[in-house]
């Protein structure tokens, strides 16, 4: 890594991170094997990156729900369609919404600590310390992280899908009046377990995975003072919400 | 180690709260739901025309879900649609004269077999079959009629001209062909 800054072009800095980042991928998971032996670690972070994590996901899936129930509301009474609320609110949450905006929340409440702990870890020499008594950092700090990622992003985004779900009827039935068979009967008649449901699963399990790899790769690479530890900290924030915006543009051409 | 065991347990809780928002968005808001339901019984109703008609499609009465759709066919004898009605048991006293109409839930909606109520004290039992029935309107008959109807005098003629005008040379044209 110590090379990268004596590159003098920004872009072969950047392409030199970005196989870099590659390389740690790999690492983590020829490491994931060896971390079973840590696997109370592992639990410990899904405690931290997952039920922390929930206060805030719960919240923004409820005020997602319910501003698009209002907005939607406002489009569809347009063309007599109001209807097709709860159909249009559960396949644009399901779809794109629950994952995406989940993972955002997640880059910038999990992401960001992951980052600054291993960057921490880093900076004051603890991973140096944990090499020199021969345990492996990266299965006992780093793929403990990524499996939390991995498996608390998905439950996560069902548990904001389903409050956004809420939302969207304390919006639409209770407060604006729609009828509540009509509002449940199109969204099931319409909505699909495979198709929509699933498809946001692997979206957010895709998302997980790329967020605590840009974490964690930035913690482990950052420059070993404070100020180094903030940028890696930023650039994480930055680098996965811009990655996981790309990444959902991707997996929607493909999972059509 | 008391706190090794509450972040287990909080764990725990955590994964079962994703996977029981995961099993609600799964059953409760998708198609899946339409499948729950408890005991029926089959009514058959026969119909010129179903339109758009689908399979698991509500039927409802009042505007009340009872049942759903859980067959359609051609019969090929009397070439009509007929269409099975699984209706819950809960409603076993719809009288025997009641009617079976299609209709379309909103402007843009999907279509529903609705059942208007007779006068009738006899009740429907397992496999009877509806008298009264009214097939799904179709768009374009209705656009159909109404052009039909309202533009007999002008805008007609020229439309009626025309096709006479393309075939009449058809079989001068075919003539040559022939020897």
């Amino acid at each position: 890594m110590s090379d990268n800054s004596k590159m003098p072009s920004p872009l072969m800095n950047g392409i030199a991170q970005v196989g870099a980042c590659g390389l740690f991928f790999f690492s983590i998971l020829a490491a994931i094997p060896r971390s079973m032996v840590h696997f109370a670690q592992t639990v410990k972070q899904i405690w931290f990156v997952g039920a922390m994590s929930l206060i805030i996901i719960m919240t923004c899936g409820l005020f997602v729900g319910m501003v698009l129930a209002l907005q939607l509301y406002y489009v569809l009474s347009i063309f007599g369609g109001t209807g097709a609320l709860g159909t249009v609110v559960a396949l644009s949450l399901f779809r794109e919404l629950g994952p995406v905006v989940t993972a955002l929340l997640f880059a910038g409440r999990a992401g960001t600590s992951i980052t600054a702990e291993i960057g921490l870890m880093r900076a004051t020499d603890q991973l140096s310390a944990m090499e020199m008594m021969a345990v492996d950092p990266l299965s006992y700090v780093v793929a403990p992280r990524f499996l939390a990622g991995l498996i608390a992003m998905p439950l996560l985004a069902c548990v904001f899908n389903a409050m956004g779900i809420f939302g969207a009827h304390l919006v639409g039935v209770t407060w604006l009046g729609l009828d509540n068979g009509t509002f449940w009967s199109n969204m099931t008649s319409s909505v699909d377990v495979w198709k929509d449901v699933l498809n946001g699963v692997w979206k957010s399990v895709a998302f997980g995975a790329v967020i605590t790899l840009i974490a964690a790769f930035q913690g482990y690479t950052t420059a070993p003072t404070s100020e180094g530890v903030a940028y890696a900290t930023t650039r994480t924030v930055v680098q996965s919400s811009i990655v996981v915006l790309a990444l959902d543009f991707v997996m929607t051409a493909f999972l059509m | 180690m008391a706190q090794q065991r509450s972040f287990q347990l909080g764990t725990g809780l955590f994964i079962l709260l994703g996977f029981a928002a995961l099993a609600y968005l799964a059953t409760q808001t998708t198609s899946v739901a339409n499948f729950r339901q408890g005991d029926s019984y089959t009514l058959q109703a026969r119909f010129t025309n179903i339109g758009q008609l689908k399979l698991g499609a509500p039927v409802k009465m009042a505007g009340v879900r009872i049942g759903s759709v859980s067959a359609i066919d051609l019969d090929p004898v009397k070439l009509d649609a007929t269409v099975k009605l699984a209706v819950s048991n809960r409603f076993n006293t719809l009288p025997d004269d009641s009617a079976a109409a299609i209709f379309t839930s909103g402007l843009l909606g999907d279509q529903y077999v609705a059942i208007q109520t007779g006068g009738s004290p006899e009740v429907f039992k397992d496999g009877d079959e509806f008298i009264l029935t009214q097939s799904s309107m179709q768009l374009e008959d209705l656009i159909g009629k109404f052009l039909a109807g309202s533009g007999g005098s002008k805008s007609d003629k020229p439309n009626v001209a025309t096709p006479e005008a393309e075939t009449k040379p058809e079989p001068a044209a075919a003539i040559p062909n022939q020897p």
